[in-house]
């Protein structure tokens, strides 16, 4: 029979819908509603996995994202997803899981062998061994070790799914959809406040789905839980998010959530995202998120079959599968006794419940003894049989010496344990909250409130469904009080059944058998045992950070989740010390572990970050230009004509400019607006070079240093009235040099009756560089006389361009004739295209920002921040010149004056030119006195530049250089891999020193 | 992500909205040809870096594009006041134990 | 000291590992130390671990407030390099690097360090001028470092997304082979044992509450949470907590501590060969023994000492993973979490002597200190014994920003245009 595991009726399955989904390729059925642990457990199957260092069978353990054993990969579209937690996953019809973690096959693994071996590899082995010979680290034992390691596959190809992304905000968030979650939605909802409630789990209703006994106002849980749902549905101020895991608490109640859209369904809609990221900003947040329950420490504890006690009533009452058909209870808390009586309601045959308390409640005993279950009481499992599945427990009695007993062996084929319940306070921890521990309630809970926020019902260790509900409600109350100061009536809802449990177990039970030969597994996933935990202690971890790091437990998938009070517990024991002074490792997002395409978003290809394009775009990409990417800026690298490579392309871009002309796309440069009556004073202060005395319709090289005295920014200034300047930037340095002159403008000179604005973005501008650059603007100018007497070389006038405004700036970054014309920017396409089509009638050409570059290297121009690196001063740069020597300060004026800015042997800008005209300096490469200099022999300095000078009719390179100013005309070398290249230092300036070709 | 009010704005924004603009109330000083390597130094690079109550500036760069100052505790993040450039600096002690620090 | 060896673990596995001695001792301090050092991390340990070794000062104690290794020894990404560009910063590293290679084997402890290959990517034409000046540089001073074409980058790491149609398109790669990882607790650990087996007291949850100076300016001893501890010299090697210690003495300090974030993916097989750097798109990855993918993010804007950041910042670098990576974007985060991370002006370190007699400090070492633990170590315990700096650290002053003599890895990397 399909199913076997399959109660008869019961449950939240659909068993009208039959889904059929694979597990290693085995083909069986499951229900919708099912997850596949549920469903795999329907069909007999335990062993689902094996662990991370032993590679021993492992089974299901719990009903949660908590499971740290049933991790699985799943195949979607010809690829897999590794570690998902089979707890999770729901049936879809064709689901593929697989495995992981084992070689061949799940059922015989060759790493099992480590399970015999495990002697030799206790906690923290690696750190002993593998050191001899040295060289086999990284090449035998590393390799090795890797192998092994790991659990699932990695994907293999290219996620092609989309994620989305959303910002919300709120006025509580309920995070949790327990009892105490959904009434505080409910509390809060009817106040009016935005409430949010999401929970991880595909349905609302978090432990009271799996509680067939208790009764909320009259209701069966399942039912309320129903009703209150479709309450939330019908409030226009709350949104509902299941399958929605808040995973992350950030500074100042910033709440991420993941919310899986489609992973569930087996054909999804192509245009919904695989996941959805919420960023929600939530006045308050109750964290309502509930408490797990503890697995026990003994001897074989591991075994496939062994499952939390909870987990097995969630199996049964929720999706209608026992976990077996004899099955033994081993439990210090009450809470188990309801799932026995749950499985001997479904005909199960609970074979015993082995209670390590001396006396259990009276009434339990009764009920069980009603049932006719056995009873042990004092008795605690103390080893297990099965390798793939467990086939019996033995039981032990404890002495009051504290001794334990043998009490015989008891066939089984599954155990459900408790060793009580652990509230989850992560959520809190992340909040910064500092937990607290809890004497009566045996484990850590929230503290103070850091942030806004409150934990309710089994999150804060508060139990019973009755209290769990009322605390819900008044956290509900409280938040939506605090974020929008309103209350409201509500009639909270009465239970019956669903008592708090009593009774926990901390840490390693005992045992009668040999405490160094059995393994009592503490972290599941890491094979990490009490024995391991006591040799760290042993071995001189005192903190638990130190255990946890020295052992990994609690490093695991599930972070601890599952193992951290019970090590814990075994630390305070080996270190002889309480357990609030062992420490508590922190709590860390996110909550479950969450896939990077989620915070990932939309952020790929072109959204990975803005795409800035120029006016010219268009046209270049019509053209043939090739792009860099220089920022966030496109900008055009150089126009290849059919069969030339750059080197071709970028020669004849030269020549061509130099002989006729070119135009240039300058848009990206920076732009500020400089206005008011103290503007001329204030750029006198934020630049080396003086203002004051500049005309309107002239221009003037600035420089820019910061107050350390170092080059940070360079650019041409036009001044168009006397309070009103046009003032450009590097491509790079706009934002920054924009946000210094603001800091300097409003926090040290506020004084200064100065405004400005950034005009990047509202100017384009167009370089027509070269002889002909007169004649290919005059057409399309109205009201500025261009020739060169009433406007000569750095000149800035206001006109017309085809009609249209624009500042026409005569300046050159080239050495020739050139006007940069800025029209506003909605014009620039239009000024480009004109211009292009002009210059073609002069046989001139588009150029891009190589031939910029050499352009201005032939002249000896500097560029910032490749021919100056931050340690630059304008001395070095040979600028001098551009210092305003009466200024009494400027920025940057006494940071020049610093011993090692004056200091003999700086680094200083010079040309180089070598020996053999037609080799090429590499950019970067590092300049020696001596030829062939030792290694570790201190650079005299490096090339900063180097190109092929068509005008020169051969390679150039400028370079910064030790004393560089008084090395002209000597030799230096530039050593290479391939030998030394001889090099005569030069000036900087190779083409047209004197600068005629600028003043025509 | 922090939540900042801006003085100027007199709105509550997401921090990506603003920029750190470092320690509050270092000076330039007003004669710079009159200070001492160290005293340029100190104005230079030499910050309380608090661990506790700071005051630092921030700029509203995706708003009004002004500078403001911020009391903050740099262990919890939470922000104690936020003032004008204008303003003079909070008593930091008092606004300390309000935050029951 | 039992030393460690596969026979000895095998020895241990017939008693059931319950022979294994402390690794350290938890001593109670005494009334007075030759050294103390303020701050058990990596770099505090390796010092006091070579004061020892290599000085002959053993009566030497290394005080803790938390537990040893705790800080950014124990939340960083491991990264091994030390391709810089200043002769002075390559010296430092490569001094480490030196030191790294048959670290196991001196301290008897495997620390892991695996040089599977540091590759710093270019994007941008910029980007490729640094990179071959680093190289350039790197191989006049002996450090090794070498150019790879985006198809021999892919080569070397198969998961690189290489296409065109990236926004920033790898335009090609420094790998540095000797660069790699290592394991950054048993870096902490081993110095432990090495330096509490040659008398060095390791005194953890040992908060330093003040720095005693007598009259003529000296230092006398430290105020400790388990009382008054006298010395005539103290190393502070705290890290992001520096200024707050430097200031016990009257010390102003250049830095400014801002959070660090890093995380790691849930561990899956071999995946990631080697170790991946992107400045210019804040990326850093490599995979750890244990299978999780080891990712580093930038740091957030503002100082704190939360040792948490924001989730924009996290997001960006996973953006960047995710485009450089684009199969990685299926994986999982398990963990994420912050660092303080004390950064310098220049962003570089400062190993150094002070005003105050007596007092030494290494610190600044901003995000990428763990890489330099054994070279800061060592030179700092030069130091700190004879009073002066080696040759080594002898840049790395305070007084350089003063001078304005800057060791400046930042400006190095201006952006361009």
């Amino acid at each position: 029979m399909s199913q076997p595991f399959r109660t008869e009726k019961g449950g939240r399955i659909d068993r009208g819908q039959q889904l059929t989904f694979t597990f290693d390729g085995e083909e069986m059925q499951g229900h919708k509603g099912d997850t596949l642990a549920s469903a795999l457990l329907a069909n007999g199957v335990h062993l689902v996995g094996r662990s991370f260092k032993y590679h021993r069978p492992r089974g299901i353990v719990t009903a949660g994202s908590e499971e740290p054993n049933a991790l699985v990969g799943v195949y979607r579209k010809g690829d897999q997803t590794p570690n998902l937690r089979a707890t999770q996953v729901e049936v879809y019809q064709g689901l593929e899981a697989i495995s992981q973690n084992r070689f061949p096959s799940l059922g015989f693994d060759v790493g099992a062998v480590n399970d015999l071996l495990s002697p030799l590899f206790p906690a923290g082995f690696y750190y002993k061994t593998f050191m001899w010979p040295k060289a086999f680290w990284d090449r035998v034992y590393e390799p090795v070790i890797r192998a092994a390691a790991g659990l699932g596959k990695p994907p293999k190809n290219p996620d092609h799914d989309t994620y989305g992304n959303i910002y919300a905000h709120c006025d509580v968030l309920v995070a949790g959809s327990g009892p105490a979650g959904l009434a505080a939605a409910v509390a809060a909802a009817e106040t009016g406040a935005k409430v949010i409630l999401c929970d991880e789990q595909a349905e609302f209703g978090g432990s009271l789905l799996s509680d067939e006994n208790a009764t909320i106002d009259g209701k069966p849980p399942a039912e309320w839980v129903r009703d209150t749902i479709v309450k939330l549905q019908g409030m226009d101020n709350v949104t509902l998010l299941s399958r929605t895991t808040a995973f992350g608490y950030f500074a100042h109640n910033y709440i991420a959530l993941a919310e899986r859209v489609t992973e569930h369904v087996s054909d999804p809609d192509p245009k919904l995202p695989r996941e959805r990221l919420w960023q929600v900003r939530a006045k308050e947040v109750v964290i309502a998120s509930g408490a797990i329950e503890r697995p026990m420490v003994f001897p074989e504890n591991d075994r496939p079959g062994i499952l939390l006690a909870d987990a097995g009533r969630t199996y049964l009452n929720r999706y209608g599968v026992k976990v077996g058909n004899k099955v033994l209870i081993a439990t210090a808390c009450d809470t188990a006794w309801q799932a026995a009586f749950d499985l001997a309601d479904h005909g199960v045959d609970v074979v015993a419940i082995a209670d390590l308390r001396e006396t259990p409640p009276e009434n339990l005993v009764a009920i069980a003894q009603a049932r006719g279950i056995r009873v042990e009481a004092g008795c605690v499992v103390t080893g297990t049989l099965g390798r793939k599945r467990v086939k019996a427990a033995l039981l032990g009695r404890l002495m009051t010496s504290g001794q334990v007993a043998s009490a015989g062996q008891v066939a089984c084929d599954a155990i459900l344990m408790s060793g009580g319940w652990t509230p989850t306070v992560s959520l809190y921890s992340q909040s910064r909250g500092k937990v607290v521990w809890d004497e009566t309630v045996g484990a850590y809970v929230p503290g103070k409130s850091v942030q806004h926020e409150r934990s309710a019902g089994a999150a804060k260790g508060l139990y019973g469904l009755q209290a769990t509900l009322e605390d819900g409600y008044a956290a509900g109350e409280a938040a939506a009080k605090a974020a929008i100061g309103k209350e409201a009536k509500v009639t909270y809802a009465a239970a019956s059944g669903g008592e708090a449990g009593q009774g926990a177990v901390l840490g390693a039970l005992p045992h009668d058998r040999n405490a160094s030969r059995v393994k009592a597994f503490v972290d599941y996933q890491n094979d990490v045992t009490a024995k391991d935990i006591k040799l760290a202690a042993r071995e001189g971890m005192q903190s638990i950070e130190h255990i946890k790091r020295y052992t990994t437990t609690g490093m695991a998938t599930d972070q601890g989740r599952l193992s951290n009070m019970n090590a814990l517990s075994i630390a305070s024991g080996a270190l002889e010390k309480p357990i609030v002074d062992v420490g508590l490792t922190t709590f860390r997002l996110p909550y479950t572990p969450t896939t990077f395409g989620l915070f990932a978003g939309v952020a790929r290809g072109d959204h990975f970050d803005p795409v800035r394009k120029t006016p010219s775009h268009d046209w270049v990409v019509a053209n043939g230009g090739v792009y860099e990417d220089v920022g966030q800026w496109k900008r055009t690298w150089y126009f290849p004509k059919s069969g030339e490579d750059m080197h071709a392309a970028v020669a004849r871009e030269c020549a061509t400019v130099r002989e006729s002309v070119g135009l240039f796309d300058a848009s990206t440069l920076g732009k500020i607006e400089v206005v008011g009556p103290d503007a001329a004073e204030f750029l006198e202060r934020m630049y080396t070079n003086p203002w004051k005395k500049l005309a309107p319709g002239r221009c003037r090289y600035g420089l820019m240093l910061n107050d350390a005295g170092f080059i940070v920014d360079d650019g041409v200034i036009g001044r168009l009235a006397d309070d009103r300047f046009h003032v450009t930037t590097t491509t790079g340095g706009a934002p920054s040099v924009f946000a210094t002159m603001e800091d300097y403008l409003q926090t040290e000179w506020p004084d200064l009756d100065v405004w400005i604005t950034s005009t990047t973005e509202q100017y384009a501008v167009a370089a027509v560089q070269g002889p002909k650059a007169r004649e290919v603007i005059a057409p399309f100018i109205e009201g500025i006389d261009l020739s060169a007497d009433p406007f000569p070389h750095m000149s800035v006038k206001e006109g017309t361009f085809c009609g249209v405004p624009c500042r026409l700036f005569r300046i050159s970054f080239t050495g020739e004739l050139g006007f940069e014309i800025n029209v506003p920017r909605r014009h620039g396409k239009m000024t480009w295209e004109t211009l292009a089509g002009e210059i073609e009638k002069h046989n001139g050409t588009a150029y891009g920002t190589e031939t910029m570059h050499v352009l201005r290297a032939e002249k000896g121009y500097i560029i910032v921040g490749q021919d100056t690196d931050g340690t630059v001063t304008p001395q070095d740069a040979g600028m001098s010149w551009a210092i305003g020597k009466k200024k009494h300060d400027f920025v940057g004026k006494r940071g020049l004056e610093r011993p090692d800015l004056v200091a003999e042997n700086r680094k200083q800008f010079v040309g180089l030119l070598t020996k053999d005209p037609k080799v090429k300096l590499e950019e970067g490469a590092q300049i020696t006195v001596a030829q062939n200099p030792a290694t570790g022999t201190p650079a005299e300095g490096h090339v900063t530049s180097s190109y092929y000078s068509p005008a020169m009719g051969r390679t150039i390179a400028l370079a910064i250089v030790k004393n560089g100013h008084a090395l002209h005309g000597k030799s230096l070398y530039v050593p290479m891999p391939d030998g030394s290249i001889e090099v005569e230092v030069t000036s900087p300036i190779f083409f047209d020193k004197e600068g005629a070709r600028l003043n025509v | 992500m922090l939540l900042i009010y801006c003085p100027y704005c007199e709105v509550e924004r997401p921090e990506t909205e603003f920029h750190n603009g470092g320690e509050a109330h270092i000076a330039r000083p007003a004669d710079p040809s009159k200070t001492s390597d160290e005293e340029w130094a100190e104005f230079l690079y030499m910050r309380s870096n608090v661990k506790g109550i700071a005051v630092e500036r921030w700029r509203h760069i995706h708003g009004c594009g002004r500078f403001f100052n911020v009391v903050r505790d740099t262990v919890s993040d939470k922000i104690l006041k936020v003032y004008k450039v204008d303003d003079p600096m909070p008593d930091l002690e008092a606004l300390a134990k309000e935050a029951g620090r | 000291m039992k030393r460690y060896s596969f026979l000895e673990l095998a020895k241990n596995a017939f008693s059931a590992h319950q022979n294994w001695g402390r690794q350290w001792r938890a001593p109670e301090p005494k009334a007075e130390y030759d050294v103390v050092i303020i701050g058990a991390g990596g770099h505090g340990l390796a010092t006091a671990y070579y004061l020892a070794k290599e000085h002959g000062v053993r009566n030497v104690a290394v005080l803790e407030k938390g537990w040893l290794g705790g800080g950014n020894t124990g939340r960083n990404t491991t990264i091994v390099r030390s391709n810089y560009l200043w002769e002075e910063s390559a010296a430092l590293y490569n001094h480490a690097i030196d030191l790294w290679d048959g670290l196991s084997q001196e301290l008897n402890y495997n620390v892991m360090y695996s040089a599977r290959g540091v590759m710093m990517l270019a994007h941008t034409v910029h980007d490729v001028q640094v990179a071959q000046r680093h190289i350039h540089a790197n191989r006049l001073a002996g450090v090794q470092n070498e150019w790879l074409t985006p198809e021999q980058a892919k080569e070397y790491c198969p998961p690189l997304n290489i296409s065109k149609d990236i926004r920033y398109p790898v335009m090609g790669a420094a790998l540095q082979r000797v660069g790699g990882t290592a394991r950054h607790d048993a870096v902490a650990w081993g110095y432990a044992r090495g330096a509490d087996d040659m008398g060095v007291d390791i005194i953890q949850n040992c908060l330093v509450t003040g720095i005693k100076r007598g009259a003529d300016g000296a230092v006398e001893g430290v105020e400790t949470a388990k009382g008054f501890i006298k010395t005539k010299k103290v190393g502070v090697v705290a890290a992001g907590n520096t200024t707050n210690v430097m200031d016990m003495a009257g010390v102003r300090m250049p830095l400014e501590s801002y959070p660090l974030q890093a995380l790691v993916s849930e561990p899956v097989k071999p995946a990631f060969p080697c170790v991946v750097m992107s400045n210019t798109i804040h990326a850093y990855i490599s995979q750890s023994d244990k299978g999780e993918l080891v990712i580093g993010a930038g740091t957030d804007q503002f100082i704190s000492y939360s040792q948490t950041g924001g989730i924009h910042i996290t997001n960006h670098t996973i953006d960047a993973i995710c485009e450089l990576f684009p199969h990685f974007r299926r994986m999982r985060m398990l963990r994420n979490w912050g660092g303080i991370v004390d950064v310098t002006p220049d962003r570089s370190p400062i190993l150094s002597k002070t005003p105050v007699s007596g007092l030494y400090v290494n610190c600044g070492w901003g995000t990428g200190g763990f890489k330099a633990t054994p070279g800061s170590g060592h030179v700092f315990a030069h130091t700190i014994a004879k009073d002066e700096p080696h040759s080594i650290n002898a840049p790395f002053t305070i007084d350089r920003f003063k001078t304005g003599r800057l060791i400046d890895e930042a400006a190095a990397a201006a952006v361009a245009h």
